[in-house]
């Protein structure tokens, strides 16, 4: 079982990619789990076809600690096992401890069976707080890729999390797998996201070309594989799909100091 | 090798160095400084405790007439129940809240939800069930991470219930010690309750009385005094306290300061806004109860008052004259060493004065460079980000603002008596005696090997570690459940229980299990024998 986290600048597209994603690996046969890390719980809500899912925390704190898997657990496009850890409304409580309380649940009810080959955290934003640095803590999550762009906060946050990713590397063993490119037309995008890559020592798997399929498909509650399957679109998740299967590059990040990354930000003319 | 080097030895570096400055040993030819009021380090061994603690433990908890509603796991509100055996009696209305423990008892769901709608149902239960008029809640440490609210829920609680109720933010993790929970609850206090009913009690002479717990019924020796002599107790922060008598403590002329470093701010507070005149007291001790009486009477500066002072204290002498003659004998010559909270150390060793016992080491937990040395160090003491996190309230004249005293008579009366001072504890002690500064259990077993005071008065941290090394300990915060110890009365159970614990035949039975020599299975032996003679006597 690989167990995969997402991570990435908010709003950059980590739960669109991810479902994305596991449409390609879901047609390949791989079977999967998707934990949804985002108090908005809206991670699965491609695979599922909608928001229709009663989320961990909520239903721990409807019906206690006492809940059968069925209720939180959701199959959708591909069989892909769908679960949302949801969280507190905004500015209330502490959404990481829900995280960890989250996945500490669904461990005890027997959500990671044997025959999963993949289990994905989509999870929030920047790791703000111990409780979002949870999937790459205690050996959860082995394996990290960030979604970024070639825009200079998204290349900020990637840096950024390779630091997390860094503090966690020789306790919970986590490894960066690479950058995923979610393109947003940026000039010399690839290029820069590639060095960016590098000098973190790792590597942008995959570069994600901007396609409005996407939106389309969005609007209608599917990934682009089971909205329009002969679109080229569908073609360049399947890549991506094939290439983070077949990854083997796996790296302790090691994350530039600030001065180091704008002055690369600046070799490709966007600063 | 003096002794202070010898303890020190043992420390790395590091360690050494911060713990150096809190350790003096008495001269009073030269001015000393200690530090003081600096987080404890990691690894040693200290007996102090949360902002939490200070601040719900101290000083909300012993009101009466009070919800003190603990917002945080079970633990915290549990643990702090009862422990400080602050006593007291229902008031006319019949409330007396005391005995119970109010918590919220957040679960991790509440963690993550949010705690304030548990909290506002705990209100509501609270308000259903005891219809208290006045809550405050003390959040503990979860609280001040996940961020709730709690002020706006106790405006809501106001609104919803017609009550008083307001909110502490004294998390455990504040300050560097319960120091930082004295100060939040002191200014918590000053703003929300003093002030609030202007209605003065009957009576001649008001005074409140500031910093005393009534631990083991200190509180009511010493009203018992001071009503003897005519004054009116307007009211008491906060043993046996009640925030329908604080809320009109503006009203006395004079505040009465037992415990400096829990009240001080409030005392403060209280004469910059409303210009009452505070002094320094101590009802501990034969001695200094009678000081500390004239003190008082010449405050007031009333011939009468004067002369009735004198005949209660003459009364009162002759009553435990006999008494204290004969522990003092059977006392005199000990030595003892004295390790409490913030003004304990200070007081104890005018008790035991009278009684002839000399105290050789003395310190306390939490308290500031001006507990030990005197106010007159309060603008040289350094702000540093523990101090600057809790928050320093500077009072406006309020339109009530009166003097009691003419400035002549306050500048007269403050070279005879500590108006608005307090001297220290390090004065008040011999060359040659120790003070040392949050004292740890390390330096507690070593200074007992190097000084062997008789007596190691101190609490249920250490107590057992000392009495298991053969030195009788008596616990100061909590009396070993005797008390009360102040004034007159007081000195003398006092006396006897410090006597009963030095004479009692126990020590000479007891030999250390490592003094002992042991056969193998030594204790199984004994418990068959025991058994057998048993049947014996059964059959």
């Amino acid at each position: 079982m690989r167990q995969v986290a997402i991570y990435g600048k908010g709003g950059i597209g980590k739960s669109t990619t991810t479902q994305n994603l596991n449409a390609g690996l879901g047609e390949m046969g791989k079977k999967i789990m998707i934990v949804g890390c985002d108090p908005k719980a809206d991670s699965t809500r491609l695979i599922l076809g909608g928001l229709a899912q009663k989320t961990v925390l909520d239903t721990l704190r409807e019906e206690g600690d006492d809940i059968e898997l069925d209720l939180v657990m959701r199959e959708g496009f591909q069989h892909i096992r769908c679960v949302e850890s949801g969280g507190p409304e905004p500015g209330v409580g502490c959404a990481g401890r829900g995280i960890i309380t989250s996945i500490g649940l669904l461990e005890r009810l027997g959500a990671y069976t044997e025959d999963l080959d993949y289990v994905f955290y989509d999870v929030l934003g920047d790791v703000v707080c111990g409780g979002f640095a949870m999937p790459i803590r205690e050996g959860k999550a082995q394996e990290i890729y960030i979604v970024c762009s070639g825009e200079m906060m998204a290349l900020y946050a990637a840096n950024n999390i390779s630091k997390g990713i860094r503090k966690y590397a020789n306790t919970g063993g986590v490894r960066l797998g690479g950058l995923i490119c979610n393109s947003r037309n940026v000039d010399g995008e690839a290029d820069l996201v590639e060095s960016v890559a590098k000098e973190l020592g790792t590597q942008m798997i995959y570069f994600v070309p901007r396609d409005n399929m996407v939106q389309r498909a969005e609007i209608h509650k599917q990934t682009v594989i089971q909205f329009d399957p002969e679109s080229s679109q569908a073609g360049e998740y399947r890549n991506l799909a094939e290439k983070l299967d077949g990854n083997d590059m796996f790296v302790i990040p090691k994350p530039m100091n600030q001065e180091k990354l704008e002055t690369l930000l600046m070799e490709h003319g966007i600063l | 090798m003096d002794v202070k080097t010898e303890i020190l030895s043992k420390y790395k570096a590091k360690v050494f160095k911060s713990r150096k400055e809190h350790i003096v040993e008495v001269d009073n030819g030269s001015e000393q400084l200690i530090a003081a009021n600096t987080r404890a380090i990691p690894g040693i061994m200290t007996n102090r405790g949360c902002c939490y603690a200070g601040c719900k433990g101290v000083v909300l908890g012993p009101l009466k007439d009070t919800v003190v509603l603990t917002h945080g796991p079970i633990g915290c509100g549990f643990y702090s129940w009862g422990t400080r055996r602050n006593k007291a009696r229902p008031n006319e209305s019949g409330e007396n809240f005391v005995q119970y423990c109010f918590s919220t008892d957040m679960q991790e769901p509440d963690i993550v939800f949010g705690g304030d709608k548990k909290l506002r149902q705990a209100l509501s239960e609270a308000y259903q069930i005891f219809k208290p008029k006045r809550i405050m809640i003390c959040s503990t440490c979860p609280v001040g991470l996940i961020g709730d609210d709690i002020h706006a829920v106790a405006a809501w609680a106001e609104a919803e219930f017609g009550i008083i109720c307001a909110a502490f933010s004294c998390e455990g993790y504040k300050g560097v010690s319960q120091s930082a929970g004295h100060h939040i609850a002191n200014n918590g206090l000053m703003k929300r309750i003093i002030g609030t009913d202007d209605r003065r009690p009957e009576g001649k002479y008001p005074v409140n009385l500031l910093g005393e717990y009534n631990i083991g019924g200190d509180g009511w020796e010493t009203e018992r005094i001071l009503k003897k002599i005519g004054y009116s107790v307007v009211s008491i922060f906060t043993g046996d306290g009640a925030l329908a008598d604080i809320a009109r403590s503006h009203t006395a002329d004079l505040n009465l300061v037992q415990c400096h470093r829990s009240i001080n701010y409030i005392a403060g507070m209280m004469k910059d806004a409303f210009g009452v005149n505070w002094l320094k007291v101590n009802f501990i001790g034969v001695e200094a109860t009678c000081e500390t009486l004239r003190h008082l009477a010449e405050f007031f500066g009333d011939e009468e008052l004067k002369k009735r002072t004198e005949e209660v204290i003459a009364a009162e002498l002759e009553e435990i004259a006999p008494d204290m003659a004969h522990y003092r004998e059977r006392l005199s010559g000990r030595t003892a060493a004295i390790f409490v909270g913030g003004s304990r150390s200070h007081h104890y060793q005018a008790l035991l004065r009278d009684l002839g016992v000399e105290t050789v080491l003395a310190g306390y937990e939490f308290a500031h460079r001006d507990d030990y040395e005197g106010r007159e160090v309060i603008p040289t003491i350094k702000e540093d980000a523990d101090s600057k996190n809790i928050e320093n309230l500077v009072m406006e004249k309020d339109r009530r603002y009166r003097m009691f005293l003419t400035p002549e008579r306050f500048e007269d009366l403050k070279k005879k008596m500590p108006l608005e001072d307090y001297v220290g504890l390090m004065k008040d002690m011999p060359d040659g005696a120790y003070v040392v500064d949050d004292l740890n259990h390390y330096e507690t077993e070593e200074f007992i090997k190097h000084l062997k005071p008789d007596i190691f008065f101190s609490g249920i941290k250490d107590k057992y570690v000392i009495q298991k090394g053969g030195v009788l300990s008596r616990q100061l915060h909590s009396y070993d459940y005797s008390g009360p110890y102040s004034g007159f009365r007081g000195a003398v159970l006092f006396a006897r229980d410090v006597s009963m614990g030095l004479f009692a035949p126990a020590w000479k039975m007891v030999t250390p299990p490592w003094a002992e020599k042991r056969e193998p299975n030594a204790g199984k032996a004994a418990f068959k024998e025991a058994e057998s003679l048993k049947e014996a006597g059964d059959a």
